[in-house]
């Protein structure tokens, strides 16, 4: 499979009276063609930030500072804002984290869709009207001629991520980025949404990002996944891979504070909270935290290769695997 | 809850509302301190006949009583007479009604031409040079007195530019009134295709519905901008840049028809400043409209007109926002389809 | 089985409002000129003998409607008064007449409110009845009114300035009062058997005064304007006592023949003040409530 997303070295910051916020720093990621790719960590770390910067949707005071975003062969990152446009929506969209505000609360859902439709797609109101109604019906929304008449305060949180995933497949996009697409709904309904989501990706070949802080989403619906911790991606690779054998000390400790039914492990919390992002300490930011730390850890750890499809960030890792081979 | 439901809600929430500014208005007239029946008698009236007055004016009946036949008369329409002239409030109050309307709506319109733009490019270049801009007007504005935004209009127009007509009036004084149909000069004349009393009228109009219009404007584009920045930052218009629309559709379309309901309500506050200010700039242009009137009769301490003044004001604002509720709630589709 | 760690973007300063204030106000030269122009006020007015070039009252005919120049810098009325002498003296009764209703206005909106946003209930909702109905008037319609029923003197116009800023207040305290009434520390003096009104007065009030301290400030400035306007029109303060909106209609029938000192600098004298007060408000808002910032 070819790589459809890749970006390196991305490096965003906010500025603030008292100086930059370093809320992404140095962020290498790659997704491959009709994959799903997780996107992991606690909140704070990064995650939206990075989706945004894919986007180029960062607000001022935030600014992407360096690192290259190639998208099917282009580098989004000095793209012109006009070009970036119609690259936003129709090639790459975004299904957002809180479906009900994300809607136009003074316009019916339908017309939402089909003005995205006749943007992107240069269809009539009349065949995007048509068309908009065809999609809700795709993403399982029951009635949908007359559902997409409708405003969103008359849905249900569920029903409103449905009309924001056909909004988000109106123009057949190569890439999905969802944020967390199931904060605030019924568990029961968030994973008849994740399922949906993997579906629509798997039948239309789209790529989707889905950022997530739970790794059970996760372990159940992504291919590969890649870990971020304070504005770091510290470890990327294969699902299984991941779960099976941890590199990194950040991902380790993540996978044994999930409960499990099956085993009987005693959860262990991880210590410390995120690091400030204001003035991050130097190198590797999991430092504090960790129970390998060395005094090489101040340095920037490498992205080092563990496996084929495995990479981490991590001195500690690249010492015992350089030690294991 | 169903609209109509909300539609009724409002209207009934008015009616205590109206209680309370009958009763104030009321007690503002008997808190005056010189006695109505001597200003209508005369100064010179023996006892006998003062006496026989207040009788004839209700004055010897308990204050409650009063107030019953006080809010009974203005069911009927009757606004009491003015002491001087003898004349009732209420006819010459709607003589001069039309000429207030005028200003009233003159510069509403003014406002609104002026301040929304300027609130909405402030929003959208937030901290750029015209929200500066901006800014500096909004600041200044409601720091400046409305009759002082008219005397330095007059003294840049009218005595050193000569490019205004003097500040006496609806029209120039040899130029006679078109056929009254609203009252309004501009649009009567217009109607009647009465060209030189058109451009006299309007000419005018011009500055004091441009002074008033200042004092609206400042808090006018400050709200917009307000709602204008909160609405900016709000999901579905992050939704809308993500899904790759055209700032103008996301701009106008979007942010401008969400801002419009706090916009509507801003109005109904606006609408309180004005007829706050129409008195203030009546007086300035010497323009013959109701706040004027109440001025001049204030002036010879004549209860009638002054309080007709202060409650025409309060209930008319209390329509104003009454219809302003009703408008939002056609504006927005989650009262309107709840 | 989420993740759940508490999100530390940046550990918010420890707040020192006073040396806050002072480091701010050298970032910010608007405000800092505005303070300065309040001070100069102020100083003006209570050291008016001294600050003012001649007695604001000492008519000279041979020198009247003199523009301005080095010996009569804002130039001399009618009757050859010395403007800039009216102006400092006249800052003494524009100052002190909205800080007299401010303060009323405070105390009488503060204790009205506070009782009825504690207490709520039937209090409550007769109190906001009253309040709706006196806020249907047009601030500056019932100032007008009001001060046409009580008729003049400077007591007079205090109150009626007051009445208006009263609901203002009222609103404020009561909308925080609610806020406040069922937090720990108030569910703490009740249980140690403190009575209402110490409760009220003594644990909560004090919470609520940042926000007073701003609306105080920005009414300063509306009292300053509503009474000019009162008095431009022949309702607030009439000669001999002078104030800047009555100069300004004094000097108003001037501009006919182009003496446009006398109604142009009394006005400034409004218009510099009122934006000092307003300026000064927005600064002190935004250091002493972060619940505010961004609003305006």
């Amino acid at each position: 499979m070819t790589a459809l997303l890749e970006t390196e070295a991305l490096t965003v910051h906010f500025a603030t009276s008292d100086g930059p916020v370093e809320a992404v720093d140095g962020a290498d990621l790659t997704v491959r063609t009709g994959e799903v790719f997780g996107l992991v960590g606690e909140s704070g770390s990064g995650k939206s930030v990075t989706a945004m910067a894919i986007m180029r949707l960062i607000q001022p005071p935030g600014r992407i500072v360096k690192g290259s975003i190639r998208f099917a062969g282009i580098d989004l990152a000095t793209l012109s804002e006009k070009a970036m446009r119609d690259v936003r929506g129709s090639r790459i969209a975004l299904v957002p984290q809180s479906p009900r505000t994300s809607l136009n609360p003074v316009m019916s859902v339908g017309k939402q869709i089909s003005r995205v439709i006749s943007v992107h797609g240069g269809l009539g109101w009349r065949a995007s009207g048509a068309r908009a109604i065809e999609l809700l019906a795709m993403v399982g929304v029951p009635d949908p001629a007359h559902r997409a008449k409708q405003y969103a305060h008359q849905l249900s949180g569920g029903t409103c991520q449905r009309v924001m995933i056909a909004m988000a497949l109106a123009t057949s996009p190569q890439l999905l980025i969802a944020d967390e697409p199931t904060t605030g709904l019924d568990v029961s309904i968030a994973s008849r949404i994740i399922e949906l989501l993997r579906d629509l990706g798997k039948r239309t070949g789209a790529a989707i990002i889905l950022i997530t802080h739970d790794l059970g989403t996760v372990a159940q619906s992504c291919d590969r996944f890649a870990v971020m911790h304070a504005g770091q991606i510290v470890e990327s690779g294969d699902t299984r891979c991941l779960f099976r054998a941890p590199a990194h000390p950040y991902t380790h400790a993540l996978l044994r504070s999930i409960p499990r039914v099956d085993a009987d492990v005693v959860l262990q919390p991880i210590a410390g909270s995120v690091p400030a992002l204001l003035h991050p300490p130097a190198g590797c930011r999991y430092q504090r935290r960790c129970e390998l730390a060395m005094p090489v850890c101040c340095e920037k750890p490498r992205r080092t290769s563990v496996s084929v499809s495995h990479d981490v960030a991590c001195f500690a890792a690249e010492k015992k695997y350089a030690a294991a081979s | 809850m169903s609209f109509v439901y909300f539609v009724l809600n409002r209207i009934a929430l008015v009616i205590p509302t109206l209680l309370g500014v009958t009763l104030i208005s009321f007690m503002l007239t008997n808190l005056l301190p010189g006695n109505p029946a001597v200003v209508k008698a005369g100064a010179l009236a023996t006892p006998e006949y003062l006496a026989t007055v207040e009788r004839q004016m209700g004055l010897d009946q308990p204050l409650y009583v009063q107030y019953a036949r006080f809010v009974s008369g203005l069911l009927h329409g009757d606004l009491g007479e003015s002491a001087s002239t003898g004349r009732p409030v209420l006819e010459d109050f709607l003589q001069r009604l039309p000429a207030t309307l005028e200003l009233t709506l003159a510069s509403l319109l003014i406002a609104c031409l002026l301040g929304i733009p300027l609130g909405i490019l402030s929003a959208v270049h937030r901290d750029k040079f015209v929200d500066h801009v901006g800014r500096v007007i909004g600041v200044v504005g409601v720091a400046m007195p409305s009759f002082w935004t008219g005397l330095l209009l007059i003294f840049v127009m009218f005595y050193a530019l000569e490019i205004a007509p003097a500040p006496l009036g609806r029209l120039a004084p040899n130029i006679a009134a078109p056929t009254a149909i609203t009252g309004m000069y501009v649009v009567d004349s217009a109607l009647t295709g009465n060209w030189t009393a058109l451009k006299s009228a309007s000419a005018q109009l011009f500055l004091p519905s441009l002074t008033l219009a200042f004092s609206i404007m400042a808090p006018l584009a400050r709200m917009v901008r307000a709602s204008m920045l909160e609405i900016l930052q709000s999901d579905y218009i992050k939704a809308a840049w993500a899904a790759g629309l055209p700032s103008r559709t996301i701009i106008y379309g979007d942010a401008l028809r969400n801002a419009m309901i706090p916009i509507i309500t801003t109005l109904g506050t606006v609408f309180g400043f004005l007829m706050a200010g129409n008195a203030v700039v009546e007086s300035v242009f010497a323009w013959p409209g109701i706040g004027n009137y109440a001025l001049a009769a204030l002036m010879t301490k004549d209860s009638g007109p002054i309080q007709s003044f202060v409650l025409f004001v309060a209930i008319s604002y209390v329509f104003v926002n009454l219809a302003v509720d009703l408008a939002y709630g056609l504006a927005d589709p989650r009262i309107r389809i709840g | 089985m989420t993740l759940t760690s508490a999100p530390d973007l940046a550990t918010p300063p420890v707040r020192r409002p006073f040396r806050q204030g002072m480091a701010r106000l050298r970032r910010d030269p608007v405000s800092l000129g505005a303070l300065i122009i309040i001070l100069a006020m102020v100083l003006a007015a209570v050291f008016a003998p001294w600050a003012a070039p001649y007695d604001p009252n000492a008519t000279d005919i041979s020198v009247a409607l003199e523009a301005s120049s080095w010996a009569h810098l804002l130039g001399t009325d009618v009757y050859g008064r010395d403007q800039l002498s009216r102006i400092i003296y006249a800052a003494r009764i524009d100052l002190l007449i909205p800080a007299a209703a401010t303060a009323i206005a405070l105390i009488i909106g503060c204790a009205i409110g506070a009782v009825a946003g504690y207490r709520g209930g039937w209090l409550d909702h007769i109190v906001m009845r009253c309040v709706e109905a006196v806020m249907a008037f047009p601030a500056l319609v019932l100032a007008m009114g009001l001060a046409a029923a009580l008729g003049s003197g400077l007591g007079n116009l205090v109150i009626v300035i007051a009445v208006t800023q009263v609901p203002t207040y009222l609103r404020l305290i009561r909308g925080e009062m609610l806020r406040v009434r069922d937090m720990e520390y108030a569910e703490a003096a009740r249980t140690v058997g403190n009575g209402d009104g110490r409760i009220i007065f003594v644990h909560l009030l004090p919470n609520c005064i940042p926000p007073i301290i701003v609306q105080a400030t920005l009414s300063l400035g509306y009292g300053l304007l509503t009474m000019a306007t009162l008095s431009f029109l022949g309702l607030g303060v009439r000669p001999p006592d002078s104030e800047w909106g009555e100069m300004t209609a004094e000097g108003a029938s001037q501009i006919v023949t182009g003496e446009w000192w006398l109604f142009v600098f009394p006005g400034l004298a409004i218009i510099f003040t009122v934006l000092a007060f307003n300026l000064v408000g927005d600064a002190l808002r935004d250091l002493l409530d972060p619940r505010m910032r961004g609003v305006k």
